[in-house]
């Protein structure tokens, strides 16, 4: 019943190690499997939008089957996989013609049009742990500590797709940042773009956006920020310009589990 | 006025442009507001006019952040974002117009840059 399908995604397995490690740790101390599926692709890193593209949802949907097939809720873990999943199983559910599109193309025993359901880790952690049991494993809390949560745009946008929470006034990472202990900092940029992709195009822009970020957690009072996205870990670390300590929300879960040796005193 | 290249941004995004009311929300949320040209409400509205190419010729398309702000905040269910994404696509589909070429990648490259910030700029600037 705790088994799930995981899809780590590309990142994970290369410069978000972190990410996926302290994720898995975590989740056996939790009573919950995860089985990643054979042969799983990238998922592109971002949802076309457009309707006459196809191609490129496909290796989203060949994810949300393989789900489908092992009969399992498919768990993500970066905020831009989840984005792609989410958005790709919303439209299959919702417009017709490129769930036939897809479907002509994948020629699978089944036509895939949306079955599978899709959780964020932290939606597994408050959906099916619950974050009241979760507490109660906790062993190395962050008692006083200050902790800003990160959303960014692509684990709540757009809102009616992800459903995982209120796109503008979210509470989920802040009541992960109480079960493990910590005060939840809130800040105007939780929820507005690090810059993203944008730094391989214009370090300038992406420089400008992260520093906001930065500022914004900082002037409430942060002693660190927490984030689920590898690419907002690198821009809110690397091009921001602020020493405001970064950290992926699974490495302080692994922590206060005890996972991990503690550096929260 | 192009009616063919309206006709495909159209049919790309899905966007009815006909329902935006011009408020310019999409825009003050914009968090490229100051990057682009032109900004999300003048997408929907030049899109509305035929007025495609000007956009596609503009550095505007490659500026969007792709980060919903514009979608999720609109009053009317627009979705501007779909309409960028559309112009964008219709420009990089043109022959040798792609934005970013796999050559100046390595370039781009530090030990930290996760592979999701290349992936992604490959999916939203090449064809
Ligand atoms: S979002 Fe990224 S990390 Fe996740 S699979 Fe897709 S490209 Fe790779
Ligand atoms: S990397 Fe930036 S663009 Fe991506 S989710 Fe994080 S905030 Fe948004
Ligand atoms: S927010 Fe919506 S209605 Fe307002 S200008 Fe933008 S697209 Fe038009
Ligand atoms: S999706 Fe693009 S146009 Fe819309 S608010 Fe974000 S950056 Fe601006």
């Amino acid at each position: 019943m705790n088994t799930f399908t995981y899809y780590p995604g590309c990142t994970l397995r290369t410069k978000a190690k972190d990410l996926d490690a302290y994720a898995r740790a975590s989740a056996e101390a939790l009573g919950i499997t995860l089985e990643e599926p054979e042969n799983w692709q990238c998922c592109g890193g971002a949802y076309t939008t457009a309707k006459d593209e196809i191609a490129t949802k496909l290796s989203a949907v060949r994810t949300l089957n393989a789900a489908k097939e092992a009969g399992r809720p498919l768990i993500t873990v970066c905020s831009a996989c989840h984005n792609v999943i989410k958005q790709t199983n919303y439209d299959i559910s919702n417009d017709e013609e490129m769930a036939a599109k897809v479907n002509n193309y994948l020629k699978l025993d089944e036509a895939y049009t949306g079955e599978t359901t899709v959780y964020h880790y932290l939606e597994m952690l408050r959906d099916v742990v619950g974050f009241d049991n979760l507490k109660k494993k906790v062993v190395n809390p962050f008692k006083g500590k200050k902790i800003a949560a990160y959303y960014g745009c692509l684990l709540l946008r757009p809102g009616k797709a992800l459903a995982m929470d209120d796109p503008e006034n979210p509470s989920i990472m802040e009541d992960f940042i109480k079960a493990i202990g910590g005060t939840p900092v809130i800040y105007a940029q939780r929820n507005e773009c690090c810059g993203g992709y944008i730094t391989m195009e214009d370090k300038a822009q992406a420089s400008k956006r992260s520093a906001k970020v930065m500022d914004s957690a900082q002037e409430q009072g942060a002693d660190m920020i927490i984030t689920a996205c590898p690419l907002c870990l690198y821009n809110l670390k690397k091009n921001s310009g602020s020493d405001l300590p970064v950290y992926y929300f699974t490495e302080l879960l692994a922590e206060a589990l005890g996972l991990k040796e503690a550096n929260n005193e | 006025m192009n009616n063919n290249l309206k006709e495909q941004v159209l049919r790309s995004s899905g966007v009815n442009v006909l329902k935006c009311m011009r408020c310019g929300k999409c825009s003050g949320t914009c968090p490229s507001y100051d990057e682009m040209e032109y900004h999300p409400h003048q997408f929907v509205y030049m899109v509305e006019k035929g007025d495609i190419e000007t956009l596609m010729n503009s550095k505007s398309i490659y500026k969007c952040l792709t980060c919903f702000a514009c979608v999720e905040r609109c009053p009317r269910n627009v979705e501007p974002a779909k309409v960028v994404e559309a112009v964008r696509l219709a420009a990089i589909r043109k022959q040798g117009n792609n934005h970013l070429i796999a050559d100046n990648i390595p370039e781009m490259l530090d030990e930290d840059l996760p592979q999701q910030a290349i992936v992604t700029a490959f999916r939203k600037y090449t064809k």
